[in-house]
């Protein structure tokens, strides 16, 4: 968990704080299924799927569809009630710290606050050689179904692969003049992550003013989100990360904080 | 020949119009690629003259030789004359002792002259003719075995996706695939492949969401299919990817091992990928000429297009690509049979009449390829987790496909973005394909749009906002209108300058007196 975002129980106004599934009347609880069970279509796999409900907190559970796929293999949509109880002020969630954006207003937003495209240049550091995790988020391709960073008409993307050596990338993020770098490391042996990350934020702390220094980001499959302070970075994203959550984040950073920073001075 | 007026009573001459553009565009493409050649150009020579396998780093032996090559006399001259040079004077037995001895550096290789290289230009030729003798092997197999076992009994083909990243997962969903009704399997690859300059060798059993594209996994994947179509009575035909890096190798390897379909699209990999659209070019039209001469249909990729820009405003775009393919592919000596030109169904589902839409756009492309196996693409972007609006949604696509006649139809899946697909997700989706197609898989013979109504009006529009965006495209200045198009983002959103991107050192201008055997013959089909 980052220190920026906020945990604990969700509020619920207005709303009970107990509560059951409802399928046609208040509490009633009940609840569809489907599944798959390894065992042919007969009598005996429908009381099988009746079995692993019944398990499952469904009494009384009804079958109501089972339908062989192949000689090996029966599908099962099941009804039935469940008895358990939800107490929704208990319920424990981690809430992003800023808000996400459609790809339209990110660049709406970058338009209006930087009057100019929004630079950011990413690398694979180090000797890593895995760019899958930074071409997800960069390339117009993208991930999960969301198109990366490239397709943002308000952002330019300098994407340097892989390989990239620190010198390298800040004499790069100089001549770009970029406003967030990007790293990705994937590979974690004898912790080869932790330390590239810390060597890159150290030589952007020294070639930058304070005040000037881009927006550094660290991504990849093993890093905790909780890890940005101790690597030197403003934020640290995990396994699972779309481009869209990226760019919101950035324009949260980029945009909306500078302009805090403009009316406040 | 005058193609078929098809249902929209499309414009002859608009249409004729297009089609020149899109010659006029490509024209000079066709002139830059035959300047150049790549390294996995050369490396696709050296497949088809039958090297194989790889070192103990798994780097494949035809990377060794290539680099050995290279590094002594560069790729300018094609590495063939280099190679048979070495062979003639005996400093290997074969090709692959050879790459060991290059790669161990005890070889080097010179330029020959005179009738030093007349010698091993004829044994080049022997050798890569070989190569080439096989492909049309397994295309006379290929023949033989659809006769034998049929093709499909309907129209569109049924196409499935299979991607556990394991190949001895892979034939068993893929033959379970096939008993459940799949008339083509694809098996995806590997994240990231595309981006690799060598094959990869061998089974491979650790993938990332898709499978290695190896010769191997080809082999064994096609003798499972051949096991499936004796017992299901019908040819079942086997898909990969012809792209990335790569492709001109992955096509060799495809055509050896008697692939049936193969993903290959023009510039995919350029916007898509950010690969130099230089070495994009030269190795589509290598691969392109490998898949015609192989009996390959190819399948192109212009549902890309759909999901990075919104499908109503970038239709034009599909139809664009789609002229570019087509003359790229029939240059290249594809034919009409070949060009399974794609298009999606990815309009916003709650923007009105976007069914009506679909239908035009679909449509469209029928009547202006009606000989091409048109690939019909299912929803993606507008799968949203919610699996049963997605099972409605992927019904209408179902229902565009059987109503306009399309030829390949990707089956959808209503747990797109949710999971790879379960079994009982392709059960689902196989059910809703041949409900559709039990129900109204005739319908298409009552289907005639008004010919000033909404579909026929927008299917125009569409095809006239094409005619704009080619009349654009060739408005650049300079000598490669596309090019420079594709430098400063005309197509899609993406800048892709010729001089940038990936896999660009390994492009090169031939010199005077370039040899290869490969391109010899495939030009001259």
């Amino acid at each position: 968990m980052t220190t920026e975002a906020t945990t604990g129980p969700a509020a619920a106004q207005g709303a009970a704080q107990i509560l059951r599934p409802y399928g046609d009347t208040t509490g009633d609880g009940m609840v569809q299924l489907s599944f798959t069970l390894p065992m042919p279509h007969s009598k005996v796999a429908e009381g099988a799927a009746a079995q692993l409900a019944n398990k499952m907190g469904m009494d009384p559970a009804l079958v109501v569809h089972a339908k062989a796929m192949g000689p090996d293999f029966t599908f099962f949509v099941v009804y039935g009630r469940v008895n358990h109880l939800i107490d929704v002020s208990k319920v424990e969630v981690v809430e992003r710290d800023f808000p996400l954006l459609t790809p339209k207003e990110v660049n709406a937003a970058v338009k209006r606050a930087l009057r100019r495209r929004l630079v950011v240049v990413g690398a694979c550091i180090g000797t890593d050689a895995h760019t899958v995790g930074i071409d997800a988020i960069m390339n117009i391709k993208g991930f999960a179904g969301e198109k990366g960073l490239e397709y943002y008409r308000e952002v330019k993307v300098v994407n340097l692969g892989a390989q990239v050596s620190v010198p390298q990338l800040v004499a790069r993020a100089r001549a770009e003049k970029a406003d967030a770098v990007l790293v990705s490391q994937v590979v974690t042996q004898r912790d080869a992550h932790i330390l590239n990350t810390k060597e890159m934020s150290a030589a952007f702390r020294e070639a930058y003013p304070a005040d000037r220094r881009p927006v550094l980001i660290a991504g990849g499959p093993r890093f905790d989100e909780a890890m940005a302070g101790e690597l030197g970075v403003d934020r640290v994203f995990a396994r699972g990360t779309t481009p869209g959550e990226v760019a919101s984040y950035l324009v949260d950073q980029i945009v909306t904080r500078r302009a805090t920073r403009k009316t406040g001075v | 020949m005058t193609p078929p007026r098809g249902k929209l009573d499309l414009d002859p001459v608009t249409v004729r119009k297009a089609r020149t553009l899109a010659r006029q565009a490509g024209r000079p493409i066709v002139t830059m690629a035959k300047k150049h050649t790549t390294v996995s150009v050369e490396r696709a020579t050296l497949r088809l003259a039958g090297l194989q396998g790889a070192d103990a780093d798994g780097i494949p032996w035809v990377n060794r030789l290539l680099d050995a090559v290279r590094g002594d006399v560069g790729i300018e001259h094609g590495v063939a004359a280099p190679v048979w040079d070495a062979l003639v004077r005996g400093e290997a037995d074969d090709l692959s002792t050879l790459a060991q001895k290059a790669s161990a550096g005890s070889v080097r290789f010179r330029l020959p002259e005179g009738r030093d290289l007349t010698r091993a230009q004829a044994a080049a030729r022997k050798q890569v003719g070989a190569g080439v003798r096989r492909v049309d092997a397994r295309r006379r197999e290929r023949e033989r075995l659809v006769k034998r076992w049929g093709d499909p009994k309907q129209k569109p083909w049924i196409y499935l996706i299979v991607a556990t990243g394991d190949i001895y997962e892979d034939i068993p969903q893929a033959q379970q695939a096939a008993r459940e009704g799949a008339d083509v399997i694809a098996v995806i690859r590997s994240t990231g492949q595309s981006l690799l300059d060598y094959v990869p060798e061998g089974a491979t059993r650790e993938g990332f969401a898709g499978t290695y594209a190896t010769q191997e996994n080809f082999r064994l994947m096609r003798a499972a299919l051949d096991e499936s179509s004796a017992e299901l009575g019908r040819y079942v035909r086997l898909t990969n990817y012809a792209s990335g890096l790569c492709m001109p190798e992955i096509a060799a390897l495809a055509g050896l091992e008697r692939l049936d379909m193969m993903l290959n699209d023009s510039m995919y990999g350029i916007l898509f990928r950010d690969i130099n659209p230089i070495r994009t070019f030269v190795d589509q039209r290598f691969s392109r000429q490998v898949h015609a001469r192989a009996g390959i249909i190819i399948n192109t990729g212009e549902d890309n297009y759909l999901t990075t820009a919104d499908a109503v405003e970038a239709a034009h775009t599909v139809t664009v690509s789609q002229l570019l393919n087509e003359y790229f592919g029939k240059e290249a000596g594809l034919e009409d049979w070949q060009l399974g030109l794609g298009h999606a169904f990815e309009i916003t589902p709650e923007l009105p009449d976007s069914f009506r839409m679909e239908l035009a756009h679909a449509l469209l492309a029928r009547d202006l390829f009606p000989n091409a196996p048109l690939k019909w693409m299912p929803p993606t972007r507008h799968m949203t987790g919610d699996i049963f609006r997605g099972y409605l949604l992927d019904g209408f696509f179902n229902l565009a496909g059987a109503l306009t006649g399309q030829s390949i139809l990707l089956v959808g899946m209503m747990t797109e973005a949710v999971v790879t697909p379960w079994l009982s997700d392709r059960d689902l989706a196989l059910q809703n394909v041949r409900y559709v197609m039990n129900a109204a898989g005739n319908l298409h013979e009552d289907f005639h749009p008004a010919p000033d109504g909404y579909i026929a009006q927008r299917a125009r529009q569409v095809l006239g906002e094409s005619i704009e965006l080619l009349e654009k495209i060739l408005a650049h200045e300079g000598k490669h209108g596309l090019l420079e198009a594709i430098a400063d983002g005309t197509f899609g959103l993406m800048k892709r300058p010729a001089d940038a991107g990936r896999g660009q050192d390994g492009v090169a201008k031939k010199a005077p007196g370039y040899f290869n055997p490969a391109t010899d013959i495939l030009e001259a089909t």
